[in-house]
């Protein structure tokens, strides 16, 4: 269970916040259910849906008749794991499949791009790197720096060029390499600016029209965001119709309770989470492990 | 969504259902707390923060003169706009630089991805602007190719970029401090370290050790915008370890609320000191605590709009401005707004000023980039006066006649016709959307609050503080549209 170790170490800040109010007594009463509101915002659920839940666990433990902590502690891990959209396809493991990375600005695509490339060429799977970020000053470099650690080929062009025309670029060069994995990164962008996000729309067109093998769009998020993140994935969304969502730097001691909402209003699945800085670090998601390890499980398990 | 959804459209509804009971109570009161609570924890206000900012608003709010006032919703909403003002920081803060230091050095840290090496590049720019000579140092070894990206963006502002071994972060900082600024004649040396996570101990010391190593003058700590509840365990962790001096908010220009700056001022002291809005290396601002408020309440940038309309100080384009929301929009309007604009820094960052027009303005596809205006302007100089005056004479004789005068096709010429329409559309919902009122009584707060720009600002200040707090006109609004401008058409 090492994922799971792992997974609980990164969140650990968020499990001790939550142990407090659980070992508290350890009976329920109404400053509980205040703290276990506060404790829902604080990571980042949005204050709706915290008290939503809270609400909504409060009446399951009067109807159930749950009144130790330990056991709303199962019920609220359970009913949270319940929010996310469940996983039917993973385009990193059934191949081929051609995965283009979007998001704000800083968000960890290039990084999430060259740590995904190492893991698959470690297992033996024929991939292809795509540099489409021609705007950011040295990402390119970056990402190139990733593609020789792991000795994968990289399709690039110079900074300024279209990066539809990377894409294409890419595809190209698959069908005659004949790789598996294609792993294209995009320049960050807000997404409130509506010239990049319709740039971006052409390159996803581009790519999905020229493309053999099935693409997939991931967006990739920051747990530190707050409830803009919501936004983000609804523009993104809107405007390149996604197909899931990759939450980085967990690792710190945000909870990333925003991938809750962003998974459970847009109807993604949460493909990965990046919980280190090592490339093992970007794990599968598990619905169940991350709530569990959200509201603190008794130890021993 | 949340755009649309003001502090003090969310009071509104509340006090709305209150309505015929007289007087509020202190529980009509409680309720108001809670939609300012709900409010502030969507903006990503660290609970803990709102908590005791609720608390201390409801006891102002308790005061007999807010209840029995004729407009409690006006009220509430000032004592929280004046008490989260004063929150945020009552003066503007300013880069402590001691003459007596050469050169002075300024360190930047934060997390992966706030934006740290951008906003070098961006102070190297402003620093650059004011007659200093500033070296950027790129100390972030870490990341792959982050000297790459600063010596790009230090080329773009033309600035120098010392790079050293591109190994030993604290080796290349000292050397730039010591020996480079002065061969290379510059009197800043602007730092960029690597990101790094707050519980990341063996990264947090060579931050330490940096600073230790070259003493800075001021080390600001670089956060983004849209950080949520989390800000708070970041900055109290580098506040306690490296004590910087102020905070560079970022990734502004996107639609976050930017509650994260609230909880930073409270929870370490610290000021907010500049803004940074765009990917353009003259997007950074100095922070303005009363702008701030109001973006975190979702109440729009009302200030910010006079003063970009204030920067270009011309009497002239007032008196137009006011023409133009008074009476409608001419195509030499449109082309001269299109050369303002410009000059502003570009209708997204002017229209990203007003809650929901940003999105408006997309959504009808009215973006206008530089590139564009070129054309426009030859085409709207092929018209007749009489056509630039009433557009909506041009028929389909005299498109042609404009597509061959200024050597485009005709279905350009429609579809400026097209733009143009979008943007007299749009100067009214952007009347309705910065104003609130009646038509008549908008019209005379419209006059005055131009008139205002120019001369007295706290007048401004108070005409467009009231006209945030009065979004029931807003909403009247919006239902009469049609009507009103079914009016328009006739008066011209």
């Amino acid at each position: 269970m090492a994922l799971f170790d792992r997974l609980k170490e990164g969140l650990s800040k968020s499990r001790e916040t939550m142990n407090e109010i659980f070992y508290l007594g350890g009976q329920v009463d109404d400053e509980f259910w205040e703290d276990l509101e506060d404790t829902l915002v604080m990571g980042d659920m949005g204050a709706e849906v915290a008290f939503q839940v809270t609400d909504d666990l409060r009446e399951q433990a009067a109807r159930e008749n749950l009144t130790r902590a330990d056991q709303i502690r199962e019920a609220l891990a359970t009913r949270i794991a319940s929010e996310f959209t469940p996983k039917t396809w993973d385009p990193f493991v059934y191949l081929p499949s051609c995965v283009l990375f979007v998001g704000i600005n800083g968000a960890g695509k290039t990084t999430t791009v060259g740590k995904l490339a190492n893991v698959a060429h470690n297992q033996g799977v024929k991939c292809l790197i795509g540099g489409a970020d021609t705007f950011r000053a040295a990402a390119i470099e970056q990402l190139e720096v990733w593609a020789q650690r792991a000795g994968i080929e990289m399709i690039t062009r110079a900074r300024g060029a279209d990066p539809a025309s990377v894409c294409f670029e890419v595809l190209e060069r698959a069908e005659k390499s004949g790789a598996q994995l294609l792993l294209i990164d995009t320049a960050g962008r807000l997404h409130t600016s509506s010239d990049l996000m319709s740039e971006l729309g052409k390159v996803v067109r581009v790519t999905r029209k020229r493309s053999g093998m099935p693409v997939y769009v991931v967006l990739v998020v920051d747990a530190t965001t707050g409830q803009n993140g919501l936004n983000q994935a609804k523009e993104f969304n809107d405007a390149l119709d996604l197909d899931g969502v990759i939450i980085t730097k967990l690792d710190g001691t945000a909870k990333g309770g925003i991938a809750v909402a962003i998974s459970h209003e847009l109807k993604l699945p949460i493909l990965r989470i990046g919980v280190g800085e090592g490339i093992e670090d970007l794990q599968k998601f598990d619905a169940k492990d991350f709530a569990r390890a959200l509201v603190g499980e008794a130890e021993g398990k | 969504m949340a755009v649309f959804n003001s502090l003090s459209d969310r009071l509104q509804d509340t006090f709305d259902k209150l309505r015929g009971k007289g007087r509020l109570t202190e529980d009509d009161i409680n309720v108001a707390m809670r939609e300012i609570r709900l409010a502030l924890l969507e903006a990503d206000v660290n609970f803990r923060v709102v908590r005791a900012f609720v608390s201390r608003c409801k006891e102002q709010c308790l005061e007999a003169e807010v209840l029995s006032s004729l407009n409690p919703t006006q009220n509430v909403v000032r004592i929280v706009l004046d008490e989260l003002t004063k929150l945020l920081g009552s003066e503007d803060a300013e880069l402590q630089l001691p003459s007596t230091r050469k050169p002075n050095v300024i360190m930047l840290v934060g997390l992966q991805g706030s934006g740290k090496t951008t906003a070098a590049a961006k102070l190297a720019y402003l620093l650059k602007g004011k007659g200093r000579r500033p070296l950027l140092a790129a100390c972030d070894v870490h990341r792959p190719a982050a000297a790459d990206q600063l010596a790009t963006l230090g080329g773009e502002v033309g600035v120098p970029v010392w790079r050293g071994d591109g190994k030993n972060a604290v080796s290349i900082a000292s050397e730039a401090v010591g020996r480079i600024a002065n061969e290379r004649k510059c009197d800043v040396v602007i730092v960029d370290t690597a990101g790094r996570l707050q519980i990341d101990e063996e990264m947090m010391q060579e931050a330490v050790d940096i600073r230790d190593a070259i003493r800075p003058d001021q080390i600001m700590m670089v956060v983004d915008a849209m950080t949520g509840q989390d800000i708070v365990n970041v900055v109290n962790e580098f506040n306690a370890r490296m004590d910087f001096d102020g905070v560079i908010m970022s990734k502004l220009d996107g639609d976050a609320r930017g509650g994260g700056a609230l909880s930073v001022r409270e929870v370490t002291g610290k000021p907010i000191m500049f803004v940074s809005q765009g990917e353009k290396p003259d997007s950074l601002e100095v922070f303005h605590p009363d702008r701030m408020a109001r973006r975190i309440l979702g109440m729009g940038d009302v200030i910010g709009i006079i003063e970009e309309a204030e920067k270009l100080q011309n009497e002239q384009s007032i008196a137009d401005a006011e023409r133009m929301l008074m009476e409608g929009f001419t195509m030499d309007d449109m082309l001269s707004q299109l050369q303002q604009v410009r000059k502003m820094g570009g209708m997204r960052k002017l229209a990203g000023m007003i809650p929901g027009v940003d999105r408006a303005l997309s959504q009808r596809g009215t973006d206008v980039s530089d590139e564009q205006i070129v054309p426009i302007e030859a085409m709207i100089r092929s018209m007749t006066k009489q056509e630039r005056a009433k557009p909506r004479i041009i028929n389909g004789q005299r498109r042609k006649r404009i597509a061959e005068g200024s050597g485009h096709t005709v279905q350009e010429v429609n579809t400026l016709i097209k733009q143009w329409e979008q943007m007299d559309k749009m100067m009214s919902s952007l009347r309705s959307m910065a104003m609130g009122g009646n038509t008549r009584q908008m019209g005379r707060q419209m006059g005055n609050m131009m008139r205002n720009m120019g001369m007295d600002p706290m007048e401004a200040e108070k005409l467009a503080r009231m006209s945030a707090a009065a979004p029931a006109g807003n909403r009247q609004q919006r239902k009469g549209r049609p009507r009103k401008k079914g009016k328009q058409k006739r008066r011209r």
